[in-house]
């Protein structure tokens, strides 16, 4: 863009004056600036995330004004695009302003200059020849056309000039460079979505905001196929099928219809023997009623699909409907005394009845692999595979739920193994852990029936009695009155346990007992408590012991001491757990769901075109320098005096030394050497 | 005397030199496509690259060396190697000199060696002592390469699925940058014979050394891991490369504006100190800077728009305003107004070299900062 300000305006009309303007260089840089700095924006501020995650981090006020201001989706923000508009004006402006110039630069010898000019350029050099004025132009044309100039004589008064010049192209370089922008800017605008923008401006469609499944959602947020660009996403279960994808516009979204029907037929993951992913790949099967018949084929990161111009791309994964067999093993006396055994799968919502308490269940995810950082190594970059995951949430009547994650396979901690269950009120929270441990029989029947005897009042009852009896027969009470009062307190500390666990214990001791003696009875009660406890558990104990074998039945009996342990760790921890069953997942069938991504971009096209013109325009700028030579051959006596000069458009210094070796070239071609 | 500083040594190799090595490089792809099988974008990419090696070296002596010593190592070491990783610990060649964590080693020492070398020479005014620098410079560049080669090999060795390029990772793409660097500055040191300027675009090669190795002691950041899915493309063994090309070019850039600026800065106070009269003249450090941008921004711009053809592939569309990207494209235009002050504004001196170290600045955020401070689609190589 060659600098017209030095030019005066003051005679211009208003629109010359515009036109200055807009093709200035002062603009355009202004505009670079501007463009850079608008894009910054765009990089720091994480761009169309969840409107909800903006207020969270903003607060109502700023998140209002940073919405107004397009802040949200900077890159199609009007104000944005505004920019961009007016630096392809301003290109545009350029590029016609400067063509007809450059291209005439391009084929113009300039046959006019003077040697008067000549002698003032830097570049030149002066030698006589003894061979006469038409023979030494010829010999100079013909050197320089060899070096691969363009050269013209023009004869003068008295002299003849030779005008050369190579690397016109050079000049192309600055109109491809130039048009490159434009032509590169106008494909993007036509892959944006400002075509939608405007569609929405005007009421004719409407983004969706709503969950709905899709055969709900209104036609006003449904787009037909067309020629417009965009980019969307669906994810689409194995053994299913697609013909929209969804178009993420803002807080919302829309569907838009496509031509043909993407069938998912398998969705792999293939692993490194270190654990991460290798390959994600999908076997696709496209139905299209033009097609002869459905065609298939496997699209995989890096490999997509190309089909009417429509780029099909594997771009995530998830679950695609599991079906889960659920044993639903009662924790609370309400909920039964068997394991119910049920099926669903995953995004399944359903009502369930355990006990009194009806609850909803909402199977959200299943995981075929959990590889986490293991608890139990010293390395925490060492990882894992947990196995087979799934998480739900409980969802009361009022609307309150809370958020489960339980692992198929036991886990093991400290050299003993758990079921292990995680469980949080919320997403920001992380899970606490209930651990049920694994009896000897691999399962959970002897946590439950010793769960279930906790919670059976005529049990308790005969033991607290049993044990109130034994106690007091030590200290010989004959009064019916402190046998009343402790039968009561024992059943009554194993009733808080069940229902609170140790936290309820230390309340109910509290409560119960003046300050005084609190400290003395304290850990009576506790003592009172685990004796109930154990003595409830050995009561039922379903562990097998073998007559004669004292050493087995010793390991046995430190096994069973340890399992009654982890059982009563688990039941105090019930209270917090907050649900009346512990699911577990005895079997599954996994299904997959591949996320492909859908766009159409008729602007790619042009964009490519405006790379490649880009890329040549630049080279060419940049080295491919224009180089001018002229000579003046003028007879002079018998000989012929020659007055060279040159100039480059680029790279002076390499001009330096290209105009030295072909003057002396040019030199000892023209002709012999006139000895001064 | 005559000082050539500054002035173009257009030193042509003899015929036969040039076509034996055009011969060399030719045999050298043929053999390649001979022995191996590849597919389509590999066969492009090795013709491409025969036809670059073959120009750069038609003319360059010190180059040729390199490639030929580059390729002798790494042969050596591929060959010792064998099937067996192990060895990399165990054979005495490979665990102290080539295997690519020794080969490394040696390339951080050399480039630090070659740096203090720079700076004494200029000190004591001293050319013997310079062309030593440069020699110490080749050959950091060359145990750099080598590594990379190894490297390579090594990551094949790991095992059939893993092997890779190693330039997919901070890590990798670091010695990448050292190595482009060394070579790009050796190039212009060559034709403009100005030795003065190494040690400082050696400090900004030390740099890069030493975070490689802060980033490989601190994080491990050696260690091969497999390709995430979305880097297994021949595109990247192109786009991260031709990336590196404009890295290095406007790193040394900004090298030159340092230099220029305190050329500047002495000639003010003391007309007759080390720097006024060592360092090159101003035109000529000016006329670098020039040209060393316009190098490293049509290279940037083949590599965004490689980028971008990768991404049409990768990522389901030419663009998609991720931040490597936006930023990639911020570089660019801070680059494109820098060209078209100098070139239509005819603006130089003191501001432009500023402006060229603010480049830098802005380059090294795109390079490293988006990775450190923000997410997208170009998450590999956290810190």
């Amino acid at each position: 863009m060659p600098d017209n300000s030095n030019s005066s305006t003051r005679h211009h009309t208003l629109g010359q004056r515009l036109f200055l303007f807009l093709g200035s260089m002062d603009l355009a840089v202004t505009l670079f600036v501007a463009l850079a700095i608008a894009s910054i924006i765009g990089t720091v501020l994480q761009q169309n995330q969840p409107y909800t995650d903006y207020l969270i981090k903003f607060g109502p006020f700023w998140f209002d004004v940073f919405e107004s201001a397009g802040l949200y989706d900077v890159y199609s923000a009007l104000w944005f695009l505004a920019i961009l508009t007016l630096l392809v004006i301003s290109t545009s402006v350029c590029v016609i302003r400067n063509t007809p110039s450059m291209l005439k630069d391009m084929r113009n010898l300039r046959t006019h200059v003077q040697s008067k000019s000549l002698r003032a350029m830097h570049h030149q050099k002066q030698w006589s020849v003894d061979t006469d004025e038409q023979k030494s132009a010829d010999n100079l044309e013909a050197a320089l056309s060899n070096l691969g100039f363009r050269v013209k004589q023009t004869p003068k008064e008295g002299e003849v000039l030779v005008s050369a010049m190579r690397g016109g192209m050079n000049r192309l370089g600055y109109i491809f460079t130039h048009l490159a922008i434009v032509v590169i800017c106008v494909g993007g605008l036509i892959d944006g979505n400002l075509p939608l923008k405007f569609a929405e401006w005007q009421g004719k469609i409407k983004i969706e905001t709503r969950d709905l499944p899709t055969s709900e959602i209104p036609e006003i947020s449904r787009l037909p196929v067309g020629n417009h660009a965009f980019r969307g996403s669906v994810s689409i279960p194995e053994g299913r099928s697609s013909s929209v994808v969804f178009l993420a516009m803002r807080d919302g979204y829309l569907l838009q219809n496509l031509p043909f029907t993407v069938e998912v037929k398998e969705f792999r993951v293939a692993y490194y023997t270190t654990g991460q992913p290798k390959l994600f790949e999908t076997d696709l099967v496209i139905h299209d009623d033009e097609l002869q018949a459905p065609f298939e084929a496997t699209i995989a990161v890096n490999h997509p699909l190309f089909y009417k111009g429509y780029a099909i791309y594997q771009a995530s994964f998830s679950d695609g409907g599991s079906f889960l067999t659920l044993e639903a093993w009662p924790l609370d006396k309400e909920a039964g005394k068997e394991p119910v055994i049920f099926e669903t799968k995953v995004f399944e919502n359903r009502k369930m009845l355990w006990g009194e308490q009806s609850l909803r269940l909402e199977v959200t995810s299943f995981r075929l692999f959990n590889i986490n950082p293991d608890p139990t190594d010293e390395d925490p970059d060492r990882l894992r595979n947990f196995g087979p995951s799934f998480s739900y949430k409980l969802r009361k009547n009022t609307g309150e739920a809370l958020e489960y994650q339980n692992y198929m396979l036991p886990v093991e901690r400290n050299g003993r193994e758990y079921y292990l269950s995680g469980v949080r009120a919320s997403p920001a929270e992380d899970f606490g852990y209930l651990y049920l441990p694994v009896d000897i029989d691999g399962g959970l029947t002897h946590f439950s029936h010793f769960l279930q005897r906790l919670q059976n009042e005529n049990i308790v009852n005969e033991i607290a009695h049993a044990m109130m009896l034994g106690t007091l027969a030590e200290i010989n009470n004959q009064d019916k009155e402190l046998e009343q009062s402790l039968q009561e307190t024992l059943t009554l500390l194993v009733a808080t346990f069940v229902k609170g666990g140790f936290t309820s214990i230390n309340t109910f001791i509290e409560t119960t007992l003046p300050e005084a003696e609190r400290k003395r009875l304290g850990p009576a009660y506790l003592g009172m408590l685990r004796e109930m406890l154990s003595r409830i558990y050995v009561g039922g104990s379903l562990y097998q012991y073998e007559v004669g074998d004292p050493e087995k039945n010793t390991e046995i009996q430190q096994e069973e001491l340890l399992f009654f342990q982890d059982a009563v760790d688990a039941i105090a921890s019930l209270a917090r757990y907050g649900s009346p069953v512990y699911l577990y997942m005895s079997d599954y069938e996994h299904v997959e769901a591949s996320g492909l991504q859908i766009t159409y971009a008729p602007g790619k096209a042009i964009v490519y075109i405006g790379c490649a013109f880009l890329i040549m325009g630049i080279f060419l700028l940049f080295y491919l320098p224009q180089r001018r030579f002229w000579a003046i051959v003028k007879a002079n006596g018998s000989g012929t005096e020659v007055l060279l000069a040159g100039m480059s458009n680029r790279n002076p210094r390499e001009f330096d030394l290209f105009f030295k070796q072909t003057a002396e070239h040019l030199e000892a071609v023209t002709g012999n050497s006139k000895a001064k | 005397m005559y000082s050539s500083v500054g002035v173009i040594n257009d030193e042509r190799s003899a015929a036969l030199v040039q076509w034996s090595w055009r011969g060399l490089m030719v045999l050298a792809a043929v053999v390649l496509l001979a022995l191996y099988s590849f597919d389509v974008y590999e066969v492009i990419i090795i013709i491409l690259t025969a036809i670059s090696l073959a120009l750069m070296g038609q003319n360059w002596p010190a180059f040729r060396h390199h490639i030929v010593t580059v390729t002798v190592f790494s042969l050596f070491a591929i060959w010792t190697y064998g099937q067996d990783l192990s060895l990399g610990e165990s054979n005495f060649f490979l665990n102290y000199v080539l295997a690519s964590q020794s080969a490394f080693m040696w390339m951080s020492v050399l480039f630090f060696m070659a740096t203090v070398t720079y700076f004494a020479g200029l000190l004591m005014r001293s050319t013997f002592t310079e062309k030593v620098a440069s020699a110490l410079t080749w050959s950091a560049a060359t145990m750099g390469m080598v590594g990379l080669m190894v490297r390579w090999r090594e990551s094949h060795l790991m095992g059939p699925d893993i092997g890779y390029i190693p330039v997919s990772n901070l890590y990798e793409v670091f010695i990448l940058f050292a190595v482009m660097t060394a070579i790009i500055y050796l190039f212009y040191e060559r034709r403009y014979q100005i030795r003065s300027l190494g040690g400082f675009v050696l400090l900004v090669i030390s740099a890069a050394v030493v975070f490689q190795l802060w980033y490989s002691i601190s994080k491990g950041a050696h260690q091969i891991q497999p390709l995430v899915p979305a880097l297994q493309s021949y595109w990247m063994k192109i786009h991260v490369p031709a990336n590196f090309v404009g890295y290095g070019t406007f790193a040394m850039a900004a090298m030159i504006g340092v230099a220029y600026l305190l050329k500047s800065w002495q000639q003010n106070t003391n007309p007759q100190g080390l720097l006024a009269t060592v360092l090159p003249d101003f035109a000529v450090m000016d006329d670098l800077m020039y040209k060393t941008i316009a190098l490293g921004f049509a290279f940037f711009t083949l590599a965004t728009i490689l980028g971008a053809l990768w991404a049409a592939e990768a990522w389901g569309g030419y663009w998609s305003w991720d931040p490597k990207e936006t930023w990639a494209l911020i570089v660019w235009l801070n680059y494109a107004a820098w060209l078209h002050m100098r070139m239509t504004k005819g603006w130089n001196g003191n501001p432009m070299a500023w402006w060229a170290i603010i480049g830098l600045f802005v380059t090294l955020f795109a390079f490293l900062g988006v990775n450190m401070f923000l997410s997208g689609l170009h998450s590999y190589g956290g810190l």
